[in-house]
């Protein structure tokens, strides 16, 4: 039952991602660019702790952390420069 | 009672699955920037904290052990996705991105951008 549920909601995720690449690659502004990547970030992250259960492997939540936070850091560092035109002044 | 931990897990998976997908299809179907910005920074964050609880729960059944990554990560995340959705905000309101037709109070936007306080009707 397990290895069904996981495979359906890796589609369900892997669906939209491609939705999220729709509205990257379409986005009228650059904010709408900016969010678009932090969703992407966001589900790459589900997608690899779901990876991580369909392998029954420890290995995976490393990777998601450092995601998370390089998602995060990057998110912050182009809303700085949106707004400010600079990052570090 | 395996089986209803099993049942559980799978629950939260699929709630999980659900609630991403409808802040991607949000992503692409709301009208503006702003109401975009809702989309993800909450059906999203819920998702992803559905499918690590989800985690959280499979782990010891699969013989790992007990793991606190999983917590780890989606403190973080519950932490950092406000702060980024903020800053985001910010960045697209000091652009003048445009306002959806029938937004309430959108003529204070011009006050704010001024940095002076909205004026009381």
């Amino acid at each position: 039952m397990l290895n069904t549920v996981l495979l359906v909601v890796t589609v369900m995720v892997g669906l939209a991602l491609v939705l999220n690449t729709i509205r990257l690659l379409a986005g009228p502004s650059t904010a709408d660019r900016i969010l678009a990547l932090d969703t992407l970030y966001i589900n790459s992250i589900a997608l690899i702790v779901l990876l991580g259960l369909y392998f029954s492997s420890d290995m995976y939540f490393e990777s998601a952390l450092l995601i998370a936070m390089l998602g995060f850091v990057s998110t912050a560092a182009l809303a700085k420069y949106l707004l400010r035109g600079d990052i570090i002044e | 009672m395996l089986f209803w931990v099993e049942l559980f897990a799978s629950f939260l998976l699929i709630m999980g699955g659900l609630f991403i997908l409808i802040g991607a299809l949000g992503m692409v179907k709301l009208p503006d920037f702003y109401t975009r910005l809702h989309a993800p920074t909450k059906a999203t964050t819920l998702g992803i904290g559905c499918i690590l609880i989800a985690s959280m729960i499979l782990h010891p059944l699969q013989g790992a052990g007990i793991s606190i990554h999983e917590l780890v990560i989606s403190l973080f995340l519950f932490i950092t996705a406000p702060v980024s959705a903020y800053m985001v905000a910010k960045a697209a309101f000091q652009r003048r991105t445009k306002l959806v037709e029938g937004t309430q109070n959108a003529e204070m936007s011009k006050d704010i951008l001024e940095r002076r306080a909205p004026q009381a009707r």
